[in-house]
């Protein structure tokens, strides 16, 4: 249905040098007040690759992707995105949290793509995509534009450039949200159950775009329970459950035979 | 508006309003009715059709005052709401202060206390300070009403910035924006379309609100009438005419609100938004839904 050229995303160079580690996350622990939610997750992600992760509702899975990009605050551990400490800096051993300046530029390079779109409902859809490139890196406006104009061309909305927000289905609410973080040129890019606000006909719609930019090379870390779209694109499968990562492995490991019983107990739930 | 059939035209509500109004003014001076007075409607005339100088003044004078203390109130009330919302406690503190004392105390006080009080005290002189060619009881009037409305501002924008769905805020910041651009950028034109409706109501207020400054004689509208029925002794005449200056200001306001309100409005809803001058000035009925699909169409 939606048709995206993959070689427009190397030519606009969405796509980074092929090795190195882009995530590294290590202990990871995160209290709401009493409660516990993340208890020591580690994970690492290799550039160019795709990790999805999969688990029960409150099982900290969204949280821990926030932790990423510092919309969560995380009290131990460590979180680095492309060698950068995000989020805080040491002082005597200790975390002490950033300046925000210091996070928001950390922040430009890891796109996020949210379950209800947050799009912006005062700015059409070209205007949602060029906002960041004109207001945070100062791009001319004739450039990001034209680039605005390509990258909502890739997601197939050629045809929407002008149209709000509340004029667009929800499929394409959530390709604008992909085309507005990949206008940030991002080295890697979080996506937090991307599809389950999302009627079943618009799914397809989504994943396409989702799964072209796997296939390009772009570093992804997605929360979804799409399976299809986990064969198909993902490298790896992760299993949280409680606070922590019980599983791990190639979608054909996990999904076909999986080892932790609570693995098996979650798979047979949601196949 | 509409006219269902079998709806006669003074059954609409403009029609209804106006005979209302009509009847009122009839009831009004046929009961009780002085015998002896005779009504000078040439006063009355004169003063709404061919006003004297001295009237344009005051009405000038009205929406200079008006205008200014809003847009200051306006100013004061985004600091305070962003005060209120700040992550620094001292900040927070100040802000409610702030609301708590403005909001607390009546303003005819403040007004005296800013002007009377202040400059007896000689905490500041207002005669001697004049701010673009304006001093004394003007400048001290415009500042109370402005702290007065900055207080009451505060809280509708507060309101206005926290009706805005926190995922925008986190939206703008994944981009890479700071707090303040986020703010400039996302939250607050969005939070405007709250404000709005409320802000224009309290600049209604404030139109009428600046005849409170009788009180440092200050020559605006109510003043200048007042003074008229000093000399010439005519309260039903004059009064009426003063009325009907203030209704000119506060309609043409109505006017001015609702182009806002359209123009905020753009990317929120596909069709209508809002009431229309009609509507605003009359009232409206709900409107039935005649295309289903252009108001589910929203997601």
């Amino acid at each position: 249905m939606t048709q995206i050229s993959p070689h427009i995303l190397d030519a606009l160079g969405t796509v980074g040098p092929a090795s190195g580690t882009v995530v590294q996350a290590t202990d990871v622990h995160k209290w709401f007040g009493r409660l516990h939610v993340l208890k020591g997750v580690s994970l690492e992600v290799a550039r160019r690759e795709v990790v999805v992760i999969i688990g029960p509702s409150g099982s900290g899975k969204t949280t821990f992707i926030r932790c990423i990009n510092h919309l969560e605050k995380i009290q131990q551990g460590r979180i680095f995105v492309n060698g950068h400490l995000i989020g805080y800096r040491e002082a005597n051993g200790k975390l002490v949290e950033d300046r925000e300046k210091n996070i928001a530029r950390q922040r430009q390079e890891i796109g996020m793509v949210f379950q209800r779109f947050n799009l912006f409902p005062h700015l059409t859809a070209l205007g949602n995509v060029v906002e960041a490139p004109l207001r945070v890196r100062h791009m001319p406006e004739h450039e990001a534009r034209d680039m605005g104009r390509d990258l909502l061309t890739r997601v197939g909305l050629a045809g929407k450039l002008d149209a709000y927000p509340a004029q667009l289905s929800g499929g394409q609410q959530q390709r604008v949200a992909i085309a507005r973080a990949l206008a940030m040129n991002p080295a890697l890019l979080l996506f937090d159950e991307p599809t389950s606000a999302l009627d079943p006909e618009m799914i397809g719609e989504v994943l396409d775009v989702m799964k072209a930019l796997a296939a390009d090379g772009m570093t992804m870390i997605v929360v979804s329970h799409e399976m299809g779209f986990a064969r198909e694109a993902a490298d790896r499968v992760v299993m949280v459950d409680d606070g922590q990562i019980i599983e791990q492995g190639s979608p054909d490991e996990v999904f076909g035979s999986p080892r932790h019983e609570r693995t098996k107990a979650f798979l047979s739930k949601i196949v | 508006m509409r006219t269902a059939p079998g709806e006669s035209l003074i059954g609409t509500r403009p029609a209804r309003l106006l005979a209302g109004f009509v009847v009122l003014v009839l009831l009004l001076s046929a009961c009780e009715r002085n015998v002896s007075y005779q009504y000078r409607w040439d006063l009355f005339f004169k003063s709404v059709f061919t006003p004297s100088p001295l009237i344009l003044g005051g009405l000038g004078l009205t929406v200079a005052i008006a205008v200014v203390s809003q847009v200051v109130g306006v100013i004061l009330g985004v600091l305070g709401a962003l005060g209120r919302l700040s992550s620094a406690a001292p900040i927070r503190w100040l802000a409610g202060f702030y609301v708590w004392i403005f909001r607390g105390t009546p303003l005819l006080v403040q007004i005296t206390f800013v002007y009377f009080g202040l400059g007896v005290a000689g905490i500041y002189a207002w005669d001697r300070h004049p701010l673009f060619g304006i001093a004394g009881a003007i400048q001290a009037g415009t500042v109370a009403l402005a702290l007065n409305e900055g207080a009451y501002m505060t809280e509708i924008v507060r309101a206005g910035i926290l009706s805005v769905d926190i995922g925008q805020m986190e939206a703008a910041k994944a981009l890479g924006m700071t707090y303040r651009q986020a703010m400039r950028r996302i939250v607050l034109p969005q939070a405007a379309r709250i404000i709005v409706p409320p802000l224009g109501n309290e600049f209604n207020n404030m139109l009428k609100t600046t005849s409170l400054l009788v009180i440092l004689g200050v020559g605006e509208l109510y003043v200048t009438f007042s003074r008229l029925n000093g000399t010439l002794f005519a309260p039903f005449e004059l009064f009426l005419a003063c009325a009907l200056w203030f209704l000119l200001l506060t309609t043409i306001w109505s006017f001015i609100q609702s182009w806002i309100e359209r123009r905020l409005g753009r990317g929120f809803a596909p069709t209508d938004s809002g009431p229309g001058w009609r509507g605003r000035l009359f009232g409206s009925r709900l409107r039935p839904i005649e295309d289903p699909s252009q108001v589910s169409g929203g997601r």
